[in-house]
Parts: structure tokens; sequence; C-alpha cells
């Protein structure tokens, strides 16, 4: 079964302890400069966001029909079936397709590196597959975020709505957008004011479905517009040699 | 032979000069350094221009040999050595564009091994692999005539339908799928410019770009190499120009009137400035030029009405892939001077390989040959091409 992380941002208290105990699973330097930068970024894969005293964290989706997966042409990124979408550096070909295919402008790129690689969130897919929760998760005081399977989560989300309906807005944020992801928000304010994209903008359709329709229909192509052309040329070149031959009996008669 | 010291060629050697600075800036200090490209920017100058831009304008190869040989309109072959040579150079130039935007260009095999056919991007990538491989081989009897081989001549020749008919499929499928490659930014490309029809736009402008280009090179190096120019070529460029250019704008019109934009693309905004921009170099200025008969039989109303559809459309494929994004980014996104040079370096290269090419093969046979038969060559272009210059047929 697959696995998700329910995020409610109404008990979160901001103290960042996910951001520093992602830096270290990740091997990520993390002090109290980075603390203090409000956006992801190659060292820095979920951010806890402020704004009075709401917090909002950041970190990659793991969409159920991943846009960047869809969208790699070497197969570097891909959703394993416990749930994370992980990236493969030594397939990565660098053209950055995947960032901006992401619809969350998840990826982020290692600018000043030489070898440069994508980097993101990757649900931490060695502990997920040891059976463990995710770092962030683990180290969560509150339980602001949650590690689980994805159905359980959906299950207790939509109660804490329902028990407690003046503490929520009636949405989670990633259960639907762009055909469902595994990361779940909740939260008293429009997740739009911390930079996530309007749920109404991105729609519910999966995102390798846009390019799909098209890259569906070039094995049925090719063979027929190799036909067509393979036809235009003989019939155009037929009618030459029927002209010559034409030509060559008329020459010959005057002869 | 003495080199001299040309205007010319002082600004290539500058050109040059800066592009290697920025060369060495960009595999020794990297993207970041050299680009303002970003986290928020991914994609800048180098995939609008040098990709986008690039492949669009080497589109007269597929244009002119579909012309030629697939509809056997022989008047046109005389520009058709020309067309080849601009594509196979065009092709061979963005793929050394492409190795400075990959981030890991020296892995750019793995395309052909970690094949993944859901990617429009791998549809690209093979579709321009093997298409500028079959370019090598149209473009190859060029230089096996200046050697005199026959035999492998011969063999060109015989596999001369496979290729035609190999080289406009993958021209068909790649310039469609560089449009593709958008329809996956629902949410993020400007809706003047996201649009389901993006492929058929992209093809569409492709081949009015092919045309305008072999216009536009034809008089160009008639003025720079002091060729005679046919007139009645280009006459005939410039009809075929004027018809792309309405199915395109009907393509652009029916696509704004169907998702009910055409109330937004007149009122006045950021964007809006850039598509009315695209829409009268690409549209209102060349259609309105060339629907003067008089305009259409003369070489400068041609050469004007044929610059203005390669800006308009450079203008289209910058607005796709950087203006577009802008609103989205929350970022204005302006180009690095590194950037800008390494661009011209490529673009200089070509100019200069053209150049050198046209010198030394015989990309325009009729030249060597006397002008009493260059005078036959006005009524019957086939007569006067030397015996090896349809070589490719």
């Amino acid at each position: 079964m697959s696995k998700a992380l329910l995020y409610d941002s109404t008990i979160c208290i901001g103290c960042k302890l996910c951001e520093g105990a992602c830096a270290q699973q990740n091997r990520l330097p993390y002090d109290d400069k980075i603390a203090a930068e409000p956006v992801q970024s190659a060292h820095k894969f979920t951010v806890v966001l402020a704004k009075d005293d709401k917090f909002m964290r950041r970190l990659c989706m793991h969409c159920e029909h991943p846009a960047c997966a869809s969208a790699c042409p070497v197969g570097a990124l891909h959703k394993t079936k416990e749930g994370p979408v992980v990236y493969d550096v030594w397939k990565c070909i660098g053209c950055r397709y995947c960032m901006v295919a992401c619809a969350f402008a998840q990826p982020k790129y290692e600018w000043h590196s030489l070898n440069p690689r994508v980097r993101k969130c990757t649900m931490c897919p060695d502990r997920v597959v040891a059976g463990k929760q995710t770092a962030c998760a683990e180290i969560c005081p509150t339980g602001a975020t949650k590690f689980g399977e994805r159905d359980d989560l959906i299950k207790e989300a939509q109660g804490r709505i329902r028990q407690n309906p003046s503490n929520y807005l009636p949405r989670i944020y990633g259960l639907n957008e762009i055909g469902g992801t595994s990361v779940f928000i909740l939260s008293s304010m429009n997740v739009e004011e911390y930079g996530y994209p309007a749920s109404a903008k991105i729609g519910d359709t999966p995102m390798p479905e846009y390019t799909g329709q098209v890259m569906s229909k070039v094995p049925d192509f090719i063979p027929v517009w190799t036909l067509v052309l393979g036809g235009i040329y003989w019939i155009s070149h037929r009618r030459e040699e029927v002209a010559a031959a034409e030509a060559e009996e008329k020459n010959g008669s005057a002869k | 032979m003495k080199f001299k010291l040309t205007f010319w060629r002082v600004v290539f050697i500058v050109i040059m000069g800066l592009g290697l600075y920025s060369t060495f800036i960009r595999f020794f200090q990297g993207l970041g350094a050299v680009s303002n490209m970003s986290d928020r920017f991914p994609w800048g100058l180098w995939i609008g221009f040098d990709l986008l831009c690039g492949v669009m304008l080497a589109a007269g190869g597929f244009c002119i040999v579909g012309a030629v040989y697939l509809f056997n309109v022989e008047r046109l072959h005389s520009v058709m050595r020309p067309a080849v040579l601009t594509a196979f150079l065009g092709y061979c130039l963005f793929i050394v564009g492409l190795l400075y935007d990959l981030g890991r260009p020296w892995y750019i095999w793995h395309q052909l091994i970690y094949m993944n056919p859901h990617s429009v991007m791998f549809e690209v990538g093979m579709c321009v692999m093997s298409y500028t491989t079959v370019l090598f081989f149209e473009f190859l009897p060029n230089v096996l005539e200046r050697f005199n081989l026959k035999t492998p001549i011969k063999w060109i020749k015989k596999i001369y339908a496979v290729l035609v008919v190999l080289g406009i499929l993958l021209s068909t499928l790649h310039q469609s799928s560089l449009g593709a490659l958008y329809l996956i930014m629902p949410s993020k490309l400007h809706p003047f410019w996201y649009t389901p029809a993006l492929p058929f736009l992209f093809f569409g402008s492709a081949i009015a770009v092919g045309l305008a280009m072999t216009i536009f090179e034809s008089t160009q190096s008639a003025k720079a190499f002091g060729r005679h120019l046919e007139l009645p070529v280009l006459v005939e460029l410039g009809g075929a120009l004027l018809v792309a250019l309405w199915v395109n704008a009907l393509l652009r019109f029916e696509d704004y009137f169907h998702r009910g934009m055409l109330g937004q693309i007149i009122k006045p905004s950021y964007e809006a400035y850039f598509l009315w921009l695209e829409l009268t170099l690409a549209f209102v200025i060349p259609i309105t030029l060339l629907s003067f008969k008089k305009v259409r039989l003369s070489p400068g109303g041609l050469y004007l009405a044929s610059v203005c559809t390669v800006l308009g459309f450079i203008t289209n494929r910058l607005n796709v892939s950087v203006i577009g994004f802008e609103t989205y980014a929350g970022h204005h996104y302006l180009p690095k001077w590194t950037e800008f040079s390494v661009t011209l370096m490529i673009v200089a290269a070509g100019f200069a390989l053209f150049g050198l090419a046209v010198k030394y093969l015989p990309i325009f046979p009729e030249v060597r040959v006397p002008v009493k038969q260059r005078l036959r060559s006005e009524t019957g272009p086939a007569v006067s091409t030397p015996v090896l210059g349809h070589a490719g047929d």
C-alpha cells in the first residue's frame, strides 16, 4: 500500500525541526542562516513559512501521476509503489524539463555545480521501504506532519474537518489536485497564500495526460504519415516516368 | 592568399573571443555563473532561442525537399542545396547549443539507453538525432561531388527516396513536438500562448519560416557572394509564403476564437504588448506586403517580407518560452551577457560555415556554368545543372 504525509497547519508551531531533520537525513548543511531562508532550494527541500501566527510547510507533493516523471526523457524520476517520487541522479542529463513541468515547482537545481543534480524531497525512500516514517514526521513534536497509509490519512483528514469544522477550510489540498498527491494539507487559511498553486488553476487532470494525448498518437502517426509521404513520392515520380516515356515515344514517331 | 582584416571579420573575431570566454565560464564555473537562469526560471535564452528558434529556422530544408521531391516543383531545385545546407548546419549548431544548456551534457547519450517513451523531450531528442543523420546524407553528395566520388553518390541516389520520406516524417514529428513540450504546463504558461493547439501552431510556423528563410538566405548569399539572383524562384516562394502565413493566421484566430480569448488579447497588458509585436511582425506586415503584386515581384519587397516573418516567429517562440512564464514566475528574466554571447557565437559560426561551404562546395552549381548556359537556365532551370547536379535525385 502506498504511504503519504498529512500536514495539519493548524497544529504546526513553526519550530522548524522538520527542516533540520530533513537536512540531516539528506546530508545537507543546516544552520540559523539557512533556517531563515524562506524559499526551497537545492539545499533546502522543505520550508516552514510563517504569516502572522500561522504556519505552512512546503515540500514535494509526491503526485500520484507525477508530471516530472512523465517529462523526464531518460526516466530519472519515478513514482515508487510505496509512494515516494524518487530521482536517479546517474541517469539525469540535466535538461530541467522536470522543473518546468512540475505544477508545484518542486525540483530545484544545483546551479553552481559543475556536475549539477536536480534536488527535491524524496520522502525518505530508504526509511519508508524499511517500514519507518519520514524524518520530518518522526521529529515533529505536535504531530502536525503525520506519516501513514494514504487511505488512512485521507479518512483521518476528513474526520478532523468533520469534528472541528470551524477550525478548517473544508478541503484537503492534494486529495484531487492534478489527479491526487501523496501529501495532504489541512489549513484554516488558503494554501495559495503560501505559494501553492490554486486548485482551480491546476485542475484535477493528471499532468501526464496533457502530453500523453499527443504522445499516444505518435505510434499510429508514424506508419500512416510514412505511407502518405511515400505514396505522394511514388505518384509524383510515376507521373514523371510516364511523361518521360511518352516524350520518348513522341520523339521516336517524329523521327 | 593574404588574410584581409575587413569590418565583418573583426566583428566575427570579437564575437568568437567573447563566446570562448563564456564557454570557459560555462564549463568551469557552471550554469549559475554563466546565465541568469534560476529555480524560478529553469529555461532561458538557450532553450528559447537556440532550441526553439534554431530548429524553426532550419525548417527550410524539409519544406524545399518536400516541394521538390514530393510535389515535383522542379523550379525550386536551385534553392534546395542551400536549404539543405542551412538545415544541416542549423541542426549541428543546435546540438552544440544543447551541450551548453544541458546540466550534464556528457550523459547526452543516456537518451539512447534509458528511454522514456512518455516524455515529449525524449521524442524531440530522438527525432533531432535521427533527422541530423538524415540531413548528413542529404548533404553528403555536395562533398562527394567536390571530390568527384561517383560511386558513393550512386548509393545515396538509391536510398534518396527513403531519405526524403524519413526527413519529412521526422521533421513533422519534432517541429510539432517542440510545441507539445509546453502542453504539460497549463498552469504556468500564459493563456495567450498556452493552447492544446501548440503542436499544430509550431508545425505551421515552421513551414512559414522555412519558406521565409529560403528567400532570406538566397537573397543574402546573392548579395554576399555576388551571385545571380533567381527572381522567378523567389517569387514562387513568396507566393507560397503568403499562403502559409494566411493558414497560420487563420489557425491563430481560430484558436483564440474557440478559447474565447479575442476580448483579452486586445486589452493592453505586459503580455499583450509582446503578443501585438509578434502578430504585427509575423502576420500584419508580411501579409500586407505580399498582398501587393508589385512587392511580390520585387527582390527587395520579398526580402523585407521574409525578414519580418522570421523576426515575427522568433518573437513568437520567445514569447512561448520566456515572456509567457514571467507572470507565473513573478520575475523578469533577462539573459546575462554571457548567455547572449554564446548564442551569438553559435549564430556567427553558422554564418561562417555557410560561407565556407558555399565557397568550397557546389552549393550553387550554376556559378561555374558559362554565361551562355546560364541564359538557357532561365528558360529551363534543370538544363544547365552539371551532370552531377541532380545527384540527390
